[in-house]
């Protein structure tokens, strides 16, 4: 039992640091430039195809590092190209672009590469299990959570320390004011926008790996992140941080007790947050833009 | 202002009305069916409640498919499993659908902008997991097949087996609904609602409970939802987890922008012309789903006011 228990708590992690790692990209876009990205299941599945393909002549590090560099590109032009002209409309219209754009992606993607299910080569080094009585403990898994932790205090120490990262800090309490100390936002923005897909296409390699490769990877990511967002509170990436980890966890209590319920739990969960605290556990009144 | 009333234009009215009264006579010769047109009629009623909020309100209401799929799943559950009898499963859908905004209502109305639509998409997702987990009801991913039955009326019996009849039954809950619709716009309750949407402080300060009235609203809008997702659901005599999902909610929306969302009836054309569009190209080719999702792009980029728009600056 006790083994069961640790199991799913250890496989709640693992699904955790998924959902932290997308719910980071998608709250730094919403709060830099209130666009609720819709197609962030989409560039995960791109940056998922992207190292299937480079995979054999890069090996799957090389694959590990490009592939999400390749997404935040496709990134930064869709950012350019189609959601620019938004900024200055009702956030509705951007997220009906993205809505649409999560459509193209994946039809895009199942177009290119096929319906079909693939597999992505993961070096055999780390799909041994690490201990024989915690059969759970794989290198892959492991591996992957350490990674997500690593990439977040990058994250972190980026918005803290660099000039990139105060300047988008800056820009979330107030954009225009950035913009009057003489900052281009419009390079801010995109900037932005291609970080939060970068993680996302991290995402997509690292779930690639472990699931498989399917044009649809990314739709049963998406909702528990939007959820991870919205427990964390708008606002604060600590708190989106922190939701996306909770839910995953809580998703893999659940599972020992309630398999076919673990998904319902997280929108109990979400429920309660809102009842009790309805900016969220980390988000602050006032602090929702309207 | 007048653009928004614009069912006091009768000109608009008027023609909306010729063209649905009439349309199984036509319909065949323009290449559709009469069931393509019930689509468009339930399906626009969908997008005309999720209006009620986005365009007339200016809710950010993106999971109105989960109120449409509650309608549609309370109704064929009713009549599979408990009675066979459409009018009884029909009340049971829309009051499945009522209560889930309502539920959901509460928990939203405080919450404002962007915070609001985040919420609303994902508290949208946990009926369609509902659905498509508990197999044993719902029959999970393979939806649930069931049979609408007709209707005593105590002297005879109306079959509900012919489209046309069932076209025109739909389309006497429609009226009913766009009348009820247009009386509660122009009541105080809809211009407190505008008056929200154009300057939520100011309606503060006049002491109007505005979360209140937005969860009201929310719940008005999730019964005309639930009211077409049944009307739905017997029309194709199935219910799939599919119409509970996100994408359902999204394509309502984007009904109600191509149309035009300050109009009364543009979200109608706005179904009209998606419906069709979707019918045609999923018949066309199976990456129907990109082309949907570059309409979506375009729509939003170069006529985000709507064919409603175009017209009335056309004319203007």
């Amino acid at each position: 039992m006790t083994q069961l228990v640790l199991f799913n708590v250890f496989n709640g992690l693992v699904i955790g640091a998924f959902y932290a790692l997308m719910a980071l990209g998608l709250s730094l876009i919403i709060n830099l430039t209130n666009v609720i990205n819709f197609a962030h299941g989409g560039f995960l599945a791109l940056g998922a195809y992207f190292a299937y393909t480079l995979e054999p002549y890069v090996g799957f590090w090389g694959a590990l590092i490009i592939s999400p560099f390749f997404a935040a590109l496709v990134g930064l032009i869709v950012e350019r190209i189609l959601i620019r002209p938004l900024y200055n409309r009702d956030p509705l219209y951007s997220l009906l672009l993205t809505f649409g754009l999560a459509f193209v992606l994946q039809d895009s993607v199942r177009y290119i590469w096929g319906a079909q299910g693939l597999p992505l080569k993961v070096p055999s080094a780390l799909q041994s299990s690490l201990s024989p009585t915690l059969f759970f403990l794989t290198g892959y898994r492991v591996f992957m959570v350490v990674l997500v932790a690593v990439t977040v205090a990058v994250l972190f120490t980026i918005l803290k320390k660099t000039r990139l990262g105060m300047r988008i800090r800056a820009g979330t309490l107030d954009l225009e004011m950035v913009s009057a100390l003489g900052v281009d936002v419009r390079i801010l923005r995109n900037l932005n926008f291609g970080l939060g897909i970068f993680f996302a296409g991290l995402a997509g390699v690292l779930a690639a790996g472990m699931l498989g490769l399917t044009p649809t990877i990314g739709d049963g990511l998406i909702m528990p992140s939007f959820v991870a967002v919205i427990v964390g509170g708008l606002g604060s990436l600590v708190g989106t941080l922190f939701g996306g980890i909770l839910i995953g966890v809580a998703t893999g209590v659940v599972t020992v007790f309630f398999p076919s319920a673990s998904e319902a739990a997280i929108y109990v969960m979400m429920a309660l947050v809102l009842l009790i605290r309805p900016h969220g556990l980390f988000g602050e009144e006032g602090g929702t833009k309207l | 202002m007048n653009t928004l009333f614009d069912f006091k234009n009768s000109t608009s009215t008027v023609v909306v009305w010729a063209i649905l009264l009439t349309m199984p006579l036509w319909i065949g010769h323009v290449d559709g069916y009469t069931d393509l047109g019930t689509r468009v009629l339930v399906i626009g009623l969908a997008a005309m409640a999720t209006n009620l909020l986005v365009g007339h309100s200016g809710i950010m209401a993106f999971g109105h498919a989960a109120y449409f799929g509650l309608g549609a799943y309370g109704t064929g559950l009713f009549i599979k499993y408990v009675m066979p009898s459409t009018p009884l499963g029909f009340i049971v859908g829309v009051l499945a659908g009522t209560l889930g905004g309502a539920i959901v209502g509460y928990l939203l109305a405080k919450l404002r902008g962007i915070y609001f639509a985040l919420a609303t998409i994902a508290f949208g997702q946990v009926f369609y997991f509902i659905a498509f987990r508990w197999n044993s009801v719902t029959g999970g991913d393979n939806g649930l097949t069931f049979q609408r039955q007709p209707i005593h009326l105590g002297f005879t019996d109306l079959s509900l087996s012919s489209g046309v009849t069932y076209y025109y039954l739909a389309l006497a809950v429609f009226a009913i609904c766009t009348a009820a619709m247009a009386i509660i716009l122009r009541s105080p309750f809809g211009h407190t609602l505008l008056a929200m949407r154009e300057n939520e402080r100011r309606a503060r300060f006049l002491s109007i409970p505005v979360n209140r009235h937005l969860w009201i609203a929310y719940t008005i809008s999730c019964m005309f939802a639930a009211v077409a997702g049944s009307l739905y659901g017997m029309l194709n005599n199935f219910v799939s987890p599919h119409d509970l999902h996100w994408t359902q909610s999204g394509d309502f929306v984007l009904m109600a922008v191509i149309g035009g969302m300050r109009s009364f009836w543009g979200p109608l054309l706005g179904a009209a012309i998606f419906v069709a569009l979707q019918d045609y190209l999923s018949s066309l080719t199976d990456n129907w789903m990109f082309f949907i999702g570059v309409i979506f792009v375009l729509v939003v980029l170069f006529i985000p006011r709507g064919f409603v728009g175009l017209l009335q600056r056309k004319t203007s």
